[in-house]
């Protein structure tokens, strides 16, 4: 993976220190919060409901043992022994103080990390494929164009104030495992007639307007990747809204402006440009793909994985969930699940991350990600090894076989962390999970996602979850909306609201009528829940949800 | 006739520490809500969160929040400032734990 040049370490120390002498200057009076505000944020530190909270970058989702171990280490020194991972891979501190907050971010600079551009209305963490390099089907490690998106992005002086935050995911493969159109930009790398290139998608995002991206451009060549995207966000700095908090993201843009006029607009900007790009550019790009070296895999004998299957049903569960075809046939994608029955989404402890991190270093060539779904992922482990692998996250409270199932559950930190929600998402989620692991019926009911947002602006992406989930605040109490067919893979699809909402000790039980109806319903065990719901529709599930008679027949 | 003025509290978060604060009536901030000055009255209420908000090195975010009157002091009107002077629901942190550390 990429590792800090002289010249990124003396870039970040700078802000680093820069960012120590403002909060010096807050805590001495000098500067008050209005001032202090916009600085804080740039460097990633929000003021939620109880305290602080810090949102370190993972570029992508890539993460090393030295990484992992620095944000265990920070977790236990400067916070409460744990930390968050969020839907856009990033890890979160919800207890840090701000006085110590300039130590936490020069620990974090020890192993090229920060938590620059993770707020405010700027370029946020480049997200990517959680299998990128591992992936059977993808046509190249799209990492390196993460990386120099990234590079590019960060502190771009044009995109410090555009009218909202942008956010942009690049994939490498035809099944999207980025929810890639649903962001600002989607990119895809492609390959026409012999040549790389990019598909260029716009305008997709969740929010109170969901959206689903439109292609801006169907084959953009390699080389002009950087000036276009400069030549979009251009013409989003300067066509979008500035007068509406919530019709200021490109999505709206493009609504309002038509999907063709916008592209001229782009067209348009493109030739200066690219005029100013020398090549420097693609000069980069070769030199970040070179330290991109995807793993000398040894060829290993796979029959310790097979015999521990078919020997250990506990191991054979979890590895039909968890592990993933890896396109070295011999080795295999470990997603380590951090929804535990119960548990927080997303939650690891620091002795979590350090068993992780020991785990890539002895078994996983070092390299680890966060995905979008709030899991961590091994890319790259020999089939032989997994059984080990296996046993030790057992240990430690990591071995739940629930990846893709109905309890691998995205929630947002909601009312419990976040000073922006209207509702609770997390005890939802724990509830559900509860409930599932309660009933032993999630391994039949099998694909299922649940997505929980604790407000109108959908961290959760519960759009795009098959059963997609929104509290409220309606009249002061808890309410929670339920929506079915939402679709996070390459046929994305936002899903439709069933009708009035739950209360908080109702929303558990109407998921469980939710999931009891696809039961009954399914065409067979192959036909997953968001088959079903596009096969039959929405009225046996209002139903199930609303009918007196159908409750009182659950109830039973 | 006048609507009834929802009785108030000052509240914020701590500068360092981000931890829900309060005004109480000898101008201190405390950390639990029972402790806070209940404020009846619209023109104090406003007056007391103008004084609060000059505080600028000590707090961050003051604004008027609803209470109830309750048997020990104020008590939240709305489940938001339930959650804020209690802490989290999924965790045994915030408040709740400070509130067990000084029992």
């Amino acid at each position: 993976m990429y590792h800090y040049t002289d010249f990124d370490r003396a870039f970040l120390a700078e802000r680093n220190r820069q960012f120590r002498a403002q909060v010096e200057r807050r805590l001495a009076g000098h500067l008050t919060e209005d001032e202090f505000r916009p600085l804080r944020l740039m460097n990633g530190l929000y003021l939620q409901l109880h305290a602080y909270m810090l949102r370190v970058a993972v570029p992508y989702g890539s993460l090393d043992p030295a990484k992992m171990r620095q944000l265990a280490m920070i977790a236990e020194r400067w916070d409460k022994g744990y930390g968050h991972f969020t839907t856009r891979t990033n890890i979160q501190y919800n207890w840090p103080r701000l006085s110590e907050v300039p130590d936490i971010l020069d620990a974090l600079a020890e192993v090229g990390m920060h938590a620059i551009q993770t707020s405010g209305n700027t370029i946020r963490n480049v997200t990517s494929d959680h299998f990128a390099g591992a992936a059977v089907d993808e046509l190249e490690d799209p990492r390196p164009v993460a990386e120099l998106i990234r590079q590019w992005s960060t502190d771009h002086p044009e995109f410090q104030f555009l009218p909202r935050k942008f956010k942009i995911a690049v994939i490498a493969s035809e099944t999207d495992r980025a929810v890639m159109k649903s962001h600002d930009i989607g990119l895809r790398l492609i390959e026409r007639a012999g040549a790389r290139g990019y598909q260029v998608w716009v305008g997709g995002g969740m929010g109170r307007t969901p959206m689903v991206a439109r292609l801006l451009r169907d084959f953009l060549p390699e080389a002009d990747l950087l000036p276009y995207l400069e030549a979009v966000l251009a013409t989003y700095n300067r066509m979008g809204r500035r007068d509406n908090k919530y019709k200021a993201r490109i999505k709206i843009t493009v609504h309002e402006h038509g999907l063709d006029p916008f592209r001229e607009e782009v067209e348009a900007e493109f030739p200066a440009r690219r005029a100013a790009f020398s090549g420097v550019d693609q000069a980069r790009l070769a030199e970040i793909r070179a330290r991109f070296v995807t793993p000398r895999l040894a060829e290993r004998d796979a029959a310790p994985f097979y015999s521990a299957r078919d020997a250990d049903p506990v191991f054979r569960a979890w590895a039909d969930t968890n592990v993933s075809a890896h396109r070295h046939a011999d080795h295999g994608i470990v997603t380590i699940s951090l929804k535990a029955h119960g548990a927080t989404p997303g939650d690891a402890s620091a002795s979590q991350m350090r068993l992780v991190a020991d785990l890539a270093e002895r078994y996983g060539h070092g390299d680890i990600r966060v995905s979008h779904a709030q899991n961590l992922v091994l890319p790259h482990v020999a089939l032989a090894d997994i059984p080990a692998v296996h046993a030790a996250l057992c240990a430690a409270g990591l071995g739940t076989a629930n990846i893709g199932l109905a309890s691998d559950i995205i929630a947002c930190p909601g009312m419990d962390y976040c000073a922006l929600a209207t509702a609770r998402s997390i005890p939802v989620a724990q509830g559900i999970a509860t409930r599932l692991e309660a009933l032993k019926i999630e391994h039949e009911v099998g694909h299922l996602q649940i997505k929980i947002s604790g407000c109108i602006n959908a961290c959760g992406h519960h759009h795009v979850g098959h059963i997609g989930i929104l509290g409220l605040d309606r009249a002061g109490v808890e309410n929670y909306q339920i929506t079915l067919g939402g679709d996070p893979s390459e046929s994305t699809a936002i899903g439709t609201r069933t009708g009035p909402g739950f209360a908080y000790d109702e929303i558990v039980p109407a998921v469980e009528r939710l999931i009891f109806a696809y039961l009954d319903l399914r065409d067979g065990p192959e036909e997953t829940f968001l088959e079903t719901y596009n096969r039959i529709g929405m009225a046996p599930f209002k139903s199930a949800l609303y009918d007196k008679e159908a409750r009182a027949h659950a109830a039973e | 006739m006048a609507r009834e003025f929802t009785p108030k509290v000052v509240t914020a978060n701590a500068l360092i520490e981000g931890d829900v604060v309060y005004l109480a009536a000898d101008d201190r901030w405390v950390r639990q809500l029972a402790q806070a000055e209940m404020l009846t009255d619209e023109a104090d209420a406003d007056l007391r969160l103008l004084q609060a908000q000059a505080r600028a090195h000590e707090i961050v975010g003051a604004y008027l929040a609803d209470v109830r009157p309750g048997e020990s002091g104020p008590e939240p009107a709305h489940f938001r400032e339930e959650f804020r002077r209690t802490g989290p629901s999924n965790r045994f942190h915030g408040k709740q734990a400070d509130g067990l550390e000084h029992a």
